[in-house]
């Protein structure tokens, strides 16, 4: 709305303001141009660059033919709902939105709460090895889990001999790989909110008597708690998204991931026939990461400059 | 994603700036004295419960594996756990132990074992010990020779007739008996589990699916290789319905470690410097074995020529990338959030609702979009600016067009937290400069940015580390296109991590053992970059703070 506006003033503005008071108003204009106008039009700018890929991928998913030859910026040849039918009814894509759902959330739920278990320890605890224990989780947290991927190929080969149930082509396989890099990744954010809080509250509490885990389960988490929902939430947008393990470890159609799956709709010669139903696949998946996302942006904001920011 | 979010904290917190121990340890007798709850102690035994439940479950196998060292390793951790969740000491270690079980198990281990690999010349052809290369050897040289037996095949699996494993279901034309056989030998079948038509073909058996003409031959490469080890040589099929058994025509001899050719009479003697026989031409036998090559591995990337020139070129642009990713998503986000920065600016909320809908999309899918958007035939951008550029075709264009994706999906993020890092400097300082005479953009320079940076180093020094691995944004996109038509295993938009991965899993042959070496090169280079910066940054907030 505003932007509209910012946008056909400026344009008045050079063209054809009333002749009497054009000085005046001209002036007027271009110093309200110079102090907010710009901001419209660079804001608006932004707002296109964003949007366009979005808007593209729309026109894709609503285009009758379903190919990426006859696919617009903005769809010509009529709307049709037919990509999101062919999408259920050509590919497994219900299957992998349940397994894409099932391992990214209990991947983040253990990972968050895995992580929050060693913050506390590191918070409110003074051990042997305290210093150290945090200097290698900074050092492990630098070596990409991923780069490892030859060496966890091969162990897994050996676990897929072992217990062939939480081997290749299982979802536990895959969830307990992302386990491990948990703590590397969530320790020191976690340490940093938990550092926050103030420590006469869990002292009071243990003073009344209570446990180092009802200090834990009972005080700390609850306080924390919106930040974990974030952590939570983008290591879920995370995980969604990961691509080079899942497509090492899944390779049967029924265990793959959205994005292992969406990923073999692309590829091969039904490239350009596939184009309409795997944007119809994009806009179904980016349903509820979008919604909830909005939804938090703002503690997301605070969340990931919490850290930076207090230091 | 989810590195690059977690930047803030895990970077600003650098080593030993935490609060500081300064408090004593609370005294050991008002734990003792903390009382034990029901819910605590129903968690603790089901807990418990189930750890046991677990290890029982994982010790069958290795007990039928005869894997006594895999044994001994899971009933210490799991005595160890019990040990630690009963007792009342190590409190510390209780919250610890559980997040690291699965750090060593996926994390740890897996990069020391990379390590250990870079240093072999594990791969496609050398995967086992010198006997399993020799048994290799001798059972795939089997050949048909004149008076070889011959015998009705059919094929079978065991399970799926699409994944199950092979197995040759053979009759013998003398006495009419049925024999299963796999790589691991011949077994005969009992009369009375099998069917057998005229002609001696097997059509049905117990415990095995009888794949039909159409199923066996999706799967004749595989039934080609084949090869059911027995007592006078070996069975190899011939076709999809007969079945001879052949000699090796290839030995060993212990006697000049080497492998003899009877037909020929050469001879390949063995390498255990390289791990494989080798002729006197230096002809290589293709089945090899794992052996040690030292450095090797890491010398190979500086002195072979075909790799090292290619390799320079990937770690320049791999630099170029992150640097350009980092570098250009920081500053488009910035100058945005600058923008709607301002007191007076209407609708900021709807503006960044849509600006950050990029950062919420899935973004595998909108990579795999961006690379059809750039498609060469009937991409999006060639049809709306009336181009004709093959987009990944030529080594600049598709660059260009890598960064222009990166670009896309992270400047929302830089945009949010430069948002937050903005709301959080007083709006006291810019009023006090302007109160001083200063112009905004003199208070943008001296006051705004640098606090604006202070905050968010740490983060982009996180982007880098990320973005210099950021395996999707390639594979997902160019997949490392273009390649020099000399050279199909390093493309101009390839990362290290690309590069790796196509080294380990492509498909020409996987070279694991270099695979593995150049991953600890891309270790080095990231550990070395991110200590220096952190340091430096760490200088700075002193300054500043």
């Amino acid at each position: 709305m505003t932007t509209l506006t910012g946008a056909a003033r400026t344009g008045d503005a050079a063209g054809r303001p009333p002749v009497a008071n054009r000085n005046v108003t001209g002036r007027r204009r271009n110093r309200w141009f110079a102090q907010v106008g710009w901001r419209h039009l660079v804001a608006v700018l932004g707002v296109l660059f964003s949007l366009f890929p979005i808007v593209f991928v729309l026109s894709a998913a609503l285009n009758p033919l379903g190919t990426l030859s006859t696919t617009e910026l903005v769809p010509t040849g009529g709307v049709s709902l037919g990509n999101f039918s062919g999408l259920f009814e050509r590919t497994a894509f219900e299957r992998w939105f349940l397994n894409s759902l099932l391992i990214a959330g209990v991947a983040s739920f253990a990972s968050v709460f895995l992580s929050a278990l060693a913050a506390y320890a590191f918070s409110r605890m003074r051990f042997r090895g305290r210093r150290v224990g945090l200097l290698s989780l900074l050092l492990i947290q630098m070596f990409p889990q991923f780069l490892a991927i030859v060496a966890i190929y091969l162990i897994f080969g050996t676990i897929t001999d072992l217990w062939p149930s939480i081997g290749f082509n299982t979802p536990w396989g895959l969830l307990l790989l992302y386990m491990g890099g948990a703590l590397g990744v969530n320790t020191w954010l976690m340490k940093g909110f938990f550092d926050t809080l103030p420590r006469e509250l869990d002292e009071s509490a243990t003073m009344d008597g209570a446990s180092h885990a009802q200090v834990f389960f009972r005080i700390m988490l609850p306080l924390v708690a919106p930040i974990l929902a974030v952590t939570g939430l983008l290591a879920f947008i995370g995980t969604i998204n990961e691509f080079l393990m899942a497509n090492v470890f899944l390779t049967s159609s029924d265990s793959k991931t959205l994005a292992v799956g969406m990923y073999g709709l692309l590829q091969g010669n039904e490239r350009n026939n596939n184009f309409g139903i795997f944007a119809a696949g994009t806009l179904l998946t980016a349903i509820p990461t979008v919604l909830v996302f909005q939804l938090l942006q703002r503690y997301i904001v605070s969340g990931l400059t919490a850290g930076a920011v207090k230091g | 994603m989810s590195t690059p979010l977690s930047g803030p904290g895990s970077a600003t917190q650098a080593p030993g700036r935490g609060p500081v121990g300064s408090r004593p340890p609370r005294s050991r007798a008002a734990r003792d004295h903390a009382p034990i709850t029901l819910t605590g102690l129903a968690g603790k035994v089901l807990l418990l419960g189930l750890t046991a439940g677990i290890a029982v479950w994982a010790a069958f196998p290795l007990i039928d594996g005869r894997n006594w060292a895999g044994l001994a390793l899971l009933a210490a951790t799991t005595a160890g756990l019990f040990y630690l969740y009963l007792t009342r000491r190590h409190i510390p270690a209780k919250y610890l132990v559980p997040g690291t079980l699965f750090l060593i198990a996926f994390q740890v281990f897996p990069v020391l074992y990379t390590a250990s690999t870079a240093f072999t010349n594990f791969g496609d052809g050398h995967r086992g010990s010198k006997d399993e290369a020799v048994v290799a050897i001798q059972t795939s040289s089997v050949t048909q020779v004149p008076g070889s037996a011959e015998y009705a095949l059919s094929i079978a699996t065991k399970g799926d007739p699409a994944t199950g494993s092979l197995v040759f279901l053979v009759t013998d034309p003398a006495t009419g008996t049925v024999s299963a056989g796999d790589t691991g030998g011949l077994r005969q079948l009992d009369a009375a589990d099998v069917t057998v038509a005229p002609g001696g073909k097997v059509t049905a058996a117990d415990g095995y699916t009888v794949l039909n003409f159409g199923q066996a031959s999706a799967r004749s490469k595989e039934i080609t290789d084949l090869v059911v080890p027995t007592a006078g040589g070996a069975l190899r099929s011939s076709g999809l319905s007969r079945a001879y058994e052949g000699k090796a025509v290839r030995a060993y001899d212990a006697g000049c470690d080497c492998v003899r050719d009877t037909g020929t009479g050469q001879t390949w003697t063995a390498d255990n410097e390289v791990g494989a026989f080798v002729a006197a031409d230096g002809e290589r036998l293709a089945q090899g074995w794992k052996v040690n090559v030292g450095l090797s591995n890491f010398t190979r990337v500086l002195t072979d020529e075909n790799i090292s020139g290619p390799f320079l070129g990937t770690l320049i642009w791999n630099f170029a990338f992150a640097i350009a990713s980092t570098g250009g998503t920081f500053l488009l986000g910035m100058l945005i959030a600058l923008v709607l920065h301002s007191p007076r600016m209407r609708g900021t909320n709807l503006y960044r609702v849509l600006l950050v809908l990029p950062y919420a999309m899935p973004s595998f899918a909108m990579l795999l979009a961006w690379r059809d958007m750039f498609n060469a035939d009937f991409g999006l951008i060639n049809n709306m600016f009336g181009l004709d550029v093959d987009w990944f075709g030529q080594p600049w264009t598709a660059r260009m067009a890598v960064i222009l994706v990166q670009l896309w999906l992270g400047y929302p993020y830089m945009f949010l937290v430069a948002t937050g890092a903005l709301q959080a400097i007083p709006r006291e300082l810019t009023e006090a400069t302007s109160v001083d005479g200063a112009s905004p953009w003199q208070s943008l320079r001296a006051v705004t940015l640098p606090l604006l940076l202070v905050a968010l180093s740490p983060l982009l020094i996180s982007s880098f580390a990320y973005n210099f691995n950021n395996f999707n944004a390639i594979y997902l996109t160019t997949e490392g296109a273009p390649f020099p038509a000399d050279n199909p295993t390093n493309g101009a938009t390839d990362l290290l991590i690309t590069y790796t991965y196509r080294l380990a899993f492509g498909g020409q042959g996987a070279e694991f053992g270099f695979a593995a070496a150049i991953s600890l090169f891309i270790f080095a280079i990231v550990a070395v970059v991110s200590t220096v910066s952190f340091r430096r940054t760490r200088k700075q907030e002193e300054v500043y703070s």
